[in-house]
């Protein structure tokens, strides 16, 4: 933690406590004095909006899992048994399933704010890596957990998805195989492949709530980034996080957990896929075999290949690029407010997600008409694609070398004081 | 006479480009359901009970000759006891007697009567609804090859969701447009992928007599059965607008407050 210890142990107890396990003088030094950059915007909610969905994703998880029944045969039935016979069942299992989707909302607004404000950069590497850990490490949960219910799309997308390792067999041949074959535990996804998926997906979690301890200590030790980009310069620069930031922030989630549970109650299969809500079947294939909306991208960034070991390799390659971007980008100045000519590659970069995201939820064949002349789509997701990896391995480097910086403010208090005069 | 005119022209385009777009549907794809607006439509949306018995009517009457209902108990059908559904207990426990679910082992261990038949016994209100074949082999029989999907979840199951369900019951067995033609027993159904359904038109203008007396026009019986079925997807749907209400004004109310708090905390932040 930065700076010295301020807690004074306030009871007898309390003091026998401070010499053998400073628990209290810990959460005290963590969340009550924590010096804060007095300048931290909307978008620094997201950290706290994270910790509550992770914490609503546990709690209404270990609910589920009393009532879930990890078994082929049973499977989608105790599901609906939770639905329709367990007392307010509906409500857990709508709040654990738009729950994923919420947390996902909020990770992608936390890593492009990151992107925005360029907290990768020094000294916040280790904090930025850590946090795309986090990511991986939610994205599996999130595969794991879509195959529990045991729909059709449960079934058919482990199948897809597990299948990748099977491309393997393009260098090694029948090792891939061998992999996919070990993953099932068997030869298709089944029975045993319900059973560890189920292990895995409550397993996870914890070690997510492991890494996220992890991520607030190294975040601790520089201190948050800000806005402008600057480091702090003193005192004057920063607020107790308590009670500054923590009303602030509960403001924020409370405002997060008011849309969030509009689609719980209102809109609950919003994010879902009608599918699922036919048993799998392991004869009958869907006509169209989509992921759930968060991995869209990835998806049109895989079937934008036409070689399917390249597409997995490209896909995986995606993901991996997040790692090397303090690396990548080799300007001076972290925030992009005063980047001229990043600020237009940022926003391009964000529409191009969401292009991939939409290109992903078509069919492979769809094209875009215009007019008399159609256009396939999967030219746009190449080029979407290419433009992903552009901005990380080829804009971000050079950026740095050829824009010129806006001047920056001499200290965080600086231009609120030149506003007050 | 020149409104007359005006008005003829004004056909005339409207016929030519209804025709240009009739030349352009896509026969093999199927139509977009027709939107209909559902009594539980909207975050105020409640069921009809009425409407939720009728429905059972056209359940019970027609469509369990081919579609099960796995997922539902004779219970769920009750509005007492903490249940959801259209009848009292009574009702409810006269209704499972009303049908024959396979009996357990009597008490000579035999599991057949004396010409070999399954052993049955009056349903109890803890029954599920007993499927209408002994398993797929058999329904598809029955059927032409196609098997009739389970209706527990049939609404929550296919994109459009009652539209689609009303959709396909109003469009079965409809006349094919010119040039399309329907394969050998199956119907013409402008909803369904393929527009070749399996399903003879399950219902027309008097399947049933209601028992409140309401007029068993084709639209009706299928507005009610997709109500029925909507309500055997979805029982909790009521319990979740109304604590979605509370949850609402209580978020609504605590958003509020913090923000005064926030607000409160740092006007003298700088
Ligand atoms: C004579 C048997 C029979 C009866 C009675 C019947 N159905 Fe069907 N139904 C079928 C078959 C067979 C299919 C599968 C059609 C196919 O796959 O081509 C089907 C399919 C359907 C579908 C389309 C499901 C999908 O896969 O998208 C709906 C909706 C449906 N039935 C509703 C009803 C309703 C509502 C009733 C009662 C009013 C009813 N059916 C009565 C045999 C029947
Ligand atoms: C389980 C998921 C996660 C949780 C619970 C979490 C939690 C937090 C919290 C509480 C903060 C401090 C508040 C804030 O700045 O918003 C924070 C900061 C940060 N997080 Fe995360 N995080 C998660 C995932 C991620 C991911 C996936 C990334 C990026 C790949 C990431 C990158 C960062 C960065 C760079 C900061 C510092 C921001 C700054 O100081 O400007 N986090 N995180």
């Amino acid at each position: 933690m930065s700076g010295p210890s301020t807690y004074v142990p306030k009871s007898g107890f309390a003091r026998w406590m401070d010499s053998r396990l400073p628990l209290m003088r810990f959460a005290h030094d963590t969340i009550i004095t924590f010096p804060t950059p007095k300048n931290l915007n909307f978008w620094y909610a997201f950290g706290a909006i994270l910790a509550f969905m992770l914490g609503i994703q546990i709690l209404t998880g270990i609910v589920l899992a009393m009532h879930y029944v990890a078994n082929a045969d049973l499977a989608f039935n105790s599901v609906e048994g939770i639905m329709r016979n367990i007392n307010y069942g509906w409500l857990i299992r709508y709040m654990h399933a738009n729950g994923a989707s919420f947390f996902f909302i909020a990770v992608y607004i936390h890593m492009f704010r990151g992107l925005y404000y360029g907290s990768y950069k020094a000294p916040r590497e280790v904090l930025w890596i850590l946090g795309v850990i986090l990511y991986l490490l939610m994205v599996a949960t999130a595969f794991f957990g879509y195959v529990l219910p045991w729909g059709q799309m449960s079934f058919w997308g482990a199948t897809v998805i597990t299948n990748f390792f099977s491309a393997l067999d393009q260098i090694t041949p029948h090792w891939g195989s061998a992999i996919a074959t070990w993953l099932w535990g068997g030869f298709a996804v089944g029975d045993a492949t319900l059973n560890r998926f189920f292990s895995l997906h409550y397993l996870l979690p914890f070690v997510i709530a492991g890494v996220v301890a992890l991520h607030i200590w190294a975040l601790h030790v520089p201190g948050n980034n800000n806005p402008l980009g600057i480091d702090v310069k003193g005192p004057q620069d920063m607020l107790p996080f308590h009670p500054y930031y923590t009303v602030k922030d509960s403001f924020y989630v409370a405002l997060f957990a008011l849309v969030y549970l509009a689609f719980v109650f209102y809109a609950p299969n919003f994010f879902g896929n009608p599918d699922n809500y036919t048993p799998a079947n392991p004869v009958v294939t869907p006509p169209d075999i989509v992921p759930e909306w968060y991995l869209l991208p990835y998806y049109a960034m895989l079937r934008s290949v036409p070689q399917k070991l390249l597409g997995v390799l490209v896909m995986a390659g995606s993901l991996l690029t997040l790692l090397f971007i303090p690396w990548l980008d080799t300007s001076k100045v972290r925030s992009t407010r005063f980047r001229p000519m990043m600020k237009q590659f940022f926003w391009f970069f964000v529409i191009d997600c969401a292009v991939l995201g939409y290109c992903g939820a078509q069919s492979a064949d769809a094209s875009l008409t215009l007019g008399s002349f159609a256009l396939p789509l999967v030219w746009i997701a190449r080029l979407a694609t290419l433009y992903y990896f552009g901005f990380f391995w080829v804009i971000m480097p050079l950026l740095g070398i050829i824009e010129r910086p806006k001047p920056l403010p001499t200290s965080i208090s600086q231009p609120v004081l030149a506003a007050a005069e | 006479m020149m409104t007359m005119k005006v008005l003829t022209l004004a056909f005339a385009a409207l016929v030519a480009t209804s025709a240009s777009a009739l030349a352009a549907e896509d026969l093999s794809q199927p139509q977009e359901p027709i939107k209909q607006s559902w009594s539980w439509d909207g975050p105020f949306g409640m069921y009809d009970r009425a409407q939720l018995q009728r429905g059972f009517q056209v359940y019970k009457e027609v469509c369990s000759a081919c579609h099960s209902l796995n997922l539902v108990s004779f219970n769920d059908l009750s509005y007492e006891n903490g249940g959801t559904g259209m009848f009292s207990a009574a009702q409810v426990k006269a209704i499972a007697a009303g049908y024959k679910v396979p009996a357990g082992p009597d008490e000579k261990g035999n599991t057949t009567d004396e010409n070999g038949n399954p052993l049955m016994r009056p349903g109890i209100p803890a029954d599920h609804f007993p499927a209408p074949f002994a398993n797929e082999e058999a329904a598809r029989a029955a059927n032409g090859g196609a098997l009739p999907p389970d209706q527990s979840l049939l609404v929550k199951a296919r994109e459009g969701g009652p539209d689609y369900v009303y959709s396909i019951v109003v469009g079965d067995g409809t006349k094919p447009p010119h040039g399309f033609k329907v394969i050998e027993g199956k119907y013409y159904d402008p909803y369904f992928p393929g527009r070749n359904i399996s399903m003879p038109p399950p219902l027309t203008n008097d399947s049933v007599t209601y028992s409140d007396g309401t007029k068993a026009t084709l639209d009706q019986e299928a507005r009610d059965i997709t109500a029925f079925l909507t309500w055997a997807a979805e029982p909790k749907l009521e319990d979740r607008h109304r604590l979605g209400f509370g949850v609402m004004l209580f978020m609504l109310l605590l958003s509020g407050l913090l923000f005064l708090s926030y607000r409160k905390v740092w006007k003298d932040a700088h």
